[in-house]
């Protein structure tokens, strides 16, 4: 996992590279202080999944596998949460800003990096959501403990990456 | 390699008579999840590959062979030069690297197979099916009529050639597609190759008592994954744009050109050390058994192969010196390109010390191995005349990069992967390949690749660009073309020879035995081909050599290291 996400960084890093070079360079079209809001509510709820899911790795490690489910659940939902947010963001750039991939270099940019972000964030979730349905199913056990954490070690990352998305984005670009 | 031993209890092992269908064996091979049988597949896969990319050259030769020829159009000579750098980098370097990595790593670690077993054979079918998209290009390319079918717009791609308005069709989908399955394949293989060297290591080896060339692919491998992943974002981007009205490399938006050609770089540097790297491991392990000496100074020799991983990170845009950069930025990859010169001075002085002093045997492998030692020096010397920016400015993109690079990768890459795959091939098959035809393979190699890569640095300093097809006859380039075309038949007949060779000795090789080569490290301890457990218990190593403490109980490394 390690491996995957030293691979997972260089790739976001050369899409904040491209976000962070055309910053001001767009000739026509929507500019990021015109239609960005800092999406203050959804940022907490993606980054204290991280903190629930440091619960759901507790419990499992020390075989408590009910209160495990509970912490598990509220970081999906808290993930779910998240995208939603995403998508009535995006909702509001395209009908009413009249901002897509293809208006300009901020568009581009723009939905190309939180894109990329929100789809690790979806797989992440559909991982958990394979986890959550062993779970249900009675065969996740202490002795899984580890490759569990495995899993969290991804969700960690991702929220790492928001930080630093959220960064270029929504505070330094505007 | 039909019959099965499986351990019985009471330690007997049984030999089965080989019963199996031919279907029953395809099936086997297709399912495995063997290290073994997937790094044979890797490097069969490359090798067919390296015929097809061959092929391609001899074309392109023979279309260079004297002035004004009309053998290619020159829309199918673009195709040609692409298509034989994307498939040569990726289809035959990447494969045939990794395959004999897959191979070599778990046995001379002495583990049972590499960490992920099924994400190997993951890797090996996609980076295979990768390769047949490519070529599929050839049919299937033509989106709108006479756009082309082969990618053609050279193996580095450069936007904003490759943006749909200039590339319409689907040429360039077929060539980002294949490479960014490629890439997931290659990453996969990388991610194993850390886990295993890092986490499967048997009992007593420490990291430092481990052989050189599962450091090697183990920096190799962490340097996939910083360099594979800027390809694939790049591509995405490219992709982004061609279907989804991105403007990233779109100038008429303000998008940048320029952006394509530093993602590109900082993929395509790294990712030629990435192909350099095991064949300093592959020396390091061919050049101390033939001079009957361990390799000199094993702890420089790992630290400055790490070093090299490391600083070749910072030196890409030596390949972009004519593309406008400030001269401080100039400046800086100069200097990052010659300190990437020290540590493989190092290495090259270290092999140097290993031969000097020791009782050489001078068989085919051995010969591949000083034949890339010398090389591979030369390789490197233009290389530090390149990276001088204002001599770049005079010889960007002629013949005497071509020229450099095809130093590199032929006469260092592909000479010792010549040496390795001898030198292995009694592993892997369990017979050795005739010395004769080695030899004849090894010379009629050595004077065809001279007489080809020595003379096409003159026409290089003389002002031939590259890829163009045909040239005017009073330039005074035809003589040498012409030579260079004819040395690269003979390097074809060469591998054809080595074909032969290896087809030949397969059926009717001498048997080799587990150690023909009297060698010292682990995979020599067990049977040719070895068992599909490898280890029948697991081996204890207390020093660098193994089978050297083993075979010289009197007199063991252990006690000196």
């Amino acid at each position: 996992m390690t491996g995957l996400i030293i691979a997972e960084s260089a790739i976001f890093t050369i899409f904040v590279v491209a976000y962070l070079y055309y910053l001001g360079r767009d000739v026509s079209g929507p500019t990021p202080k015109q239609v960005l809001e800092i999406p203050w509510f959804y940022s907490v709820c993606l980054l204290s999944s991280s903190g629930f899911i440091i619960a759901a790795e507790h419990a499992i490690e020390h075989g408590k596998v009910a209160a495990f489910k509970v912490w598990w659940a509220i970081t999906m939902v808290l993930g779910i949460i998240f995208l939603y947010g995403t998508g009535v963001e995006w909702r509001k750039l395209i009908v009413e800003d009249h901002l897509t991939i293809s208006t300009n270099l901020f568009g581009t940019t723009y939905y190309s990096l939180v894109g990329l972000h929100a789809s690790h964030v979806i797989v992440g979730l559909l991982m958990m959501l394979v986890v959550m349905v062993f779970t249900l199913l009675g065969k996740v056990e202490q002795r899984h403990a580890q490759r569990i954490k495995t899993l969290a070690l991804y969700w960690h990352f991702v929220d790492a990456v928001w930080v630093v998305v959220f960064t270029v984005v929504y505070v330094v670009g505007r | 390699m039909g019959s099965e031993t499986y351990p019985v209890a009471g330690g007997a092992v049984h030999e089965a008579p080989a019963r199996n269908t031919y279907l029953e064996v395809i099936h086997s091979w297709i399912v495995t999840v063997d290290h073994k049988k997937l790094g044979i597949m890797y490097i069969v896969y490359a090798l067919l590959f390296l015929v097809v990319a061959g092929i391609e050259a001899l074309l392109m030769r023979i279309q260079l062979a004297a002035p004004h020829l009309h053998f290619l159009d020159p829309q199918t000579f673009n195709r040609m030069f692409t298509m034989h750098g994307t498939t040569m980098v990726f289809l035959v370097g990447m494969m045939i690297l990794f395959g004999l990595g897959n191979y070599l790593v778990p046995l001379m670690i002495g583990a049972r197979d590499m960490a992920f077993p099924r994400l190997n054979a993951f890797s090996f079918w996609m980076s295979a099916f990768a390769g047949l998209l490519l070529y599929f290009s050839f049919i299937g390319g033509n989106g709108l009529a006479g756009t082309g079918t082969a990618p053609d717009v050279g193996w580095f791609a450069y936007a904003p050639l490759t943006e749909k308005a200039f590339s319409p069709g689907h040429t360039i989908d077929y060539w980002t597609v294949a490479l960014l399955a490629n890439g997931v394949g290659s990453i996969g293989t990388a991610i194993n190759i850390l886990a295993t060297v890092f986490c499967m290591r048997t009992k007593g080896m420490t990291l430092l008592r481990m052989p050189l060339l599962p450091w090697l692919y183990a920096t190799m491998s962490f340097l996939t994954l910083v360099a594979i992943s800027p390809l694939t974002a790049a591509q995405a981007m490219l992709m982004i744009d061609r279907y989804l009205g991105g403007h990233f490399f779109d100038t008429q938006a303000g998008g940048s050109a320029l952006l394509w050609a530093h993602f590109f770089w900082i993929f395509g540097h790294p990712e030629v050390y990435v192909l350099v790297l095991p064949a300093f491991g592959m020396a390091s392990e061919i050049i101390p058994v033939f001079s009957r000496k361990a390799i000199f100074g094993y702890p420089a020799m790992v630290a400055a192969s790490v070093g090299i991983g490391f600083i070749s990170l910072g030196v890409w845009a030596h390949h972009m010196f004519t593309i406008g950069m400030t001269s401080y930025g100039n400046a800086f990859f100069t200097l990052s390109t010659m300190l990437v010169g020290i540590p493989t001075g190092i290495k090259i002085f270290n092999w140097l010390a290993t031969i000097w002093g020791g009782r050489i045997r001078f068989q085919v492998p051995m010969m591949f191995a000083c034949a890339f030692l010398l090389q591979f020096l030369i390789a490197g010397l233009t290389g530090i005349m390149l990276s001088v920016s204002a001599w770049d400015w005079q010889l960007h993109n002629s013949y005497f990069v071509v020229a450099h690079f095809h130093y590199v990768l032929v006469g260092g890459i592909v000479f010792m992967l010549f040496g390795a795959l001898t030198y292995w091939y009694p592993k892997m098959t369990g017979r050795m390949l005739s010395e004769r035809l080695g030899k004849w393979h090894f010379w009629l190699m050595l004077i065809g690749f001279h007489m080809t890569f020595d003379l096409m640095h003159i026409p290089g300093l003389l002002g031939m660009p590259r890829w163009i097809y045909t040239y005017e006859a009073d330039r005074g380039w035809g003589t040498l073309n012409l030579l260079v075309s004819i040395g690269a038949f003979i390097q074809a007949i060469a591998v054809l020879i080595c074909v032969i060779n290896m087809v030949w000795s397969y059926f009717r090789g001498p048997l080799a035995g587990p150690d023909p080569w009297d060698a010292w490290t682990l995979e020599w301890s067990t049977a040719s081909p070895p068992p599909s457990y490898n280890f029948a218990t697991d081996p204890v190593v207390h020093s660098r050599r193994p089978l050297w403490d083993l075979k010289h109980p009197e007199d063991p490394d252990s006690a000196f290291e």
